[in-house]
């Protein structure tokens, strides 16, 4: 199977201010990450706020510049280049990532003129309503005439304009309800089956992920903790961290509890990540010492 | 036994532009004395224009309160004179906010924003108390909702506060003045899930060792089943279904409610049917 995605030992610091501006130190948003993506897969990125899953993201769309690392897509890297069709990006929330003065035509045809595509774009743009199952005559629509669930259906169609062989999906579906959210994610298999795409699915919510990844890597403060093929990362989870998580989320049926680690509580309450990795680092220096 | 909050065929709509849409249509729920319910729902549905009614803070028009009864304690809240009804808000029924980002005063410190609620509070219910009296009060709730440095958190401003501690913050503030009936929306949907489970977990203590019932409002089945023992399912402005929770997600019985919960992902990976 070839590989669609590499990254390589990515690293991104950012420079602490204090309050006068100047720098007191810098903090490691992305410390060191590596993993791969093979072509048609589907890899999740789990990680709580400040994990430094968007920061990933960002770099392989070419928003930020890593400090070292390399990202390869199919094998040759993208940094320094300006070629950046091949990966396309679906953002959080459609309500304000999609231009509100423009039709869905023109917000469709944006990335087409970008990357000066030639040909028929009205053509195009009824091909990629289709493809998102919206009726050809939304292009005229403006974003408020729309649900929820429909402007993401259009995001979707805006990243595919430019035919992209992997898509970034940076929790795609959290600002929608659970009976939209699971018509979009049925929407986003059959593209990827039908179109042979590769996904970068980053999400908090890992219920959904089980459902929608192969692959899963757990992010903590800027290091994956954690990787593997999704059943085994969730059926048998090593790391602390990623027991934390699972034990974390709310479930709605008995099986799905008894899946759920046991965390130690700590004053009859859920640990946080930080006590729970300093209770860990001195249950084994404890052993050590022993 | 009677319910201390009973909500009996609520009907109101809205108008604007000379248009009238019905949001709610004959809507009924109890919360029993101690007893944890949520009621859920999607967008749109109705849930929050439920609890604004509830608390008071509907404003008419453009809403209609068409017909229904709101009993608290054994009286009704829609009959109620204003000056008794704003004498139940935030004393007897209070309210714990979704977004602890941006519900709190950024320019005030947490002890500040949490004496002046308490000030009014008192007032109402016509307590004395002195001002060595209301900081004891403030630390001893900031206490109560497990913060390890009351003292501490009492001088800082919201911006010195992680999003997990405003939270907490946010509940400290709905506990104040010792209410008997504990609204929330949405808590913790803005936050992380380690810090959303340690945020669900303290209410569920709390209400448990304080003997509160607890009205939750949400659109995550998951927080339901973690939070209450008693759930209506609301769509479109009805109750389309209601029961003891771990009942209903086992067996739901309206369509509406299956295709709900199916929608759900679960932990356990695809249910396949």
């Amino acid at each position: 199977m070839t590989v669609a995605l590499e990254i390589r030992d990515l690293v991104k610091t950012y420079p602490v201010r204090n309050a006068f501006g100047r720098v007191s130190g810098e903090v490691r948003a992305v410390d060191g990450v590596s993993f791969t993506i093979p072509s048609g897969g589907v890899y999740g990125l789990a990680g709580e706020s400040g994990s430094g899953k968007s920061t990933i993201a960002r770099m392989i769309m070419g928003l930020t510049a890593p400090d070292s690392g390399d990202i390869l897509i199919d094998g040759t890297s993208i940094l320094g280049t300006r070629d950046r069709a091949r990966v396309q990006m679906v953002f959080q929330n459609p309500g304000a990532s999609l231009n509100p003065r423009r039709t869905v035509g023109q917000s469709i045809m944006v990335p087409l003129v970008a990357h000066r595509q030639s040909g028929d774009h009205t053509g195009r743009i009824g091909d990629l309503l289709d493809m998102v199952h919206l009726p050809r005559h939304f292009t005229d629509r403006y974003p408020h005439e729309l649900s929820g669930g429909q402007k993401q259906r259009v995001a979707i169609a805006r990243a595919l304009a430019v035919s992209p062989r992997l898509l970034v999906l940076d929790e795609p579906t959290s600002a929608l309800d659970v009976s939209v959210q699971a018509k979009v994610i049925d929407l986003l298999e059959e593209l990827g089956r039908r179109l042979g795409l590769t996904y970068l699915f980053i999400s908090h919510d890992l219920s959904l992920m089980r459902n929608f990844a192969q692959t899963v890597g757990v992010l903590y403060l800027g290091k994956i903790v954690e990787t593997g093929p999704a059943d085994q990362v969730f059926e048998r989870p090593e790391h602390d961290y990623t027991r934390l998580l699972l034990a974390s989320v709310p479930v709605i049926s008995a099986e799905e509890a008894a899946m759920r680690p046991v965390i130690p509580l700590i004053n009859g309450e859920m640990p946080t990540a930080k006590d729970l990795m300093a209770l860990r680092a001195g249950l084994n220096a404890k052993e050590t010492a022993r | 036994m009677t319910a201390l909050l009973s909500v009996q065929g609520l009907s109101v709509s809205f108008s604007t532009y000379g248009r009238t849409v019905e949001v709610l249509k004959a809507v009924s729920l109890e919360v029993p004395q101690g007893a944890q319910v949520a009621l859920v729902g999607e967008s749109g549905s109705g849930k929050s224009v439920t609890m604004k009614v509830i608390m008071g803070l509907l404003a008419q028009p453009p809403a209609r309160i068409h017909a229904g009864r709101i009993m608290f304690d054994g009286r009704d809240l829609l009959t109620l004179p204003e000056r008794e009804r704003v004498a139940l808000r935030g004393t007897a029924m209070s309210m714990v906010f979704q977004d602890p980002m941006s519900s709190l005063n950024p320019v005030w410190t947490i002890e500040d924003q949490l004496t002046t609620i308490l000030k009014y509070a008192d007032r109402r219910l016509g307590r004395d108390r002195d001002r060595r009296g209301r900081r004891a009060r403030v630390i001893e709730v900031l206490a109560q909702v497990r913060m390890r440095d009351p003292e501490r958190v009492a001088q800082s401003f919201p911006i010195m506060l992680s999003g997990g501690m405003r939270q907490r913050v946010l509940i400290a503030m709905a506990l104040l003045s010792e209410p008997r009936l504990l609204i929330a929306d949405e808590p913790g949907t803005a936050l992380d899930v380690t810090t959303q489970a340690q945020i669900l977990k303290l209410l569920r203590d709390l209400v448990e060792t304080q003997g509160l019932a607890l009205l939750m409002i949400t659109h995550n089945l998951g927080v339901v089943r973690e939070t209450s023992n008693y759930v209506y399912v609301m769509n479109k402005g009805e109750i389309v279904e209601e029961g003891p929770t771990a009942g209903l997600f086992a067996a739901p019985r309206q369509q509406y409610t299956r295709d709900l919960i199916a929608a759900v992902p679960r932990l356990t990976g695809r249910v396949t049917s």
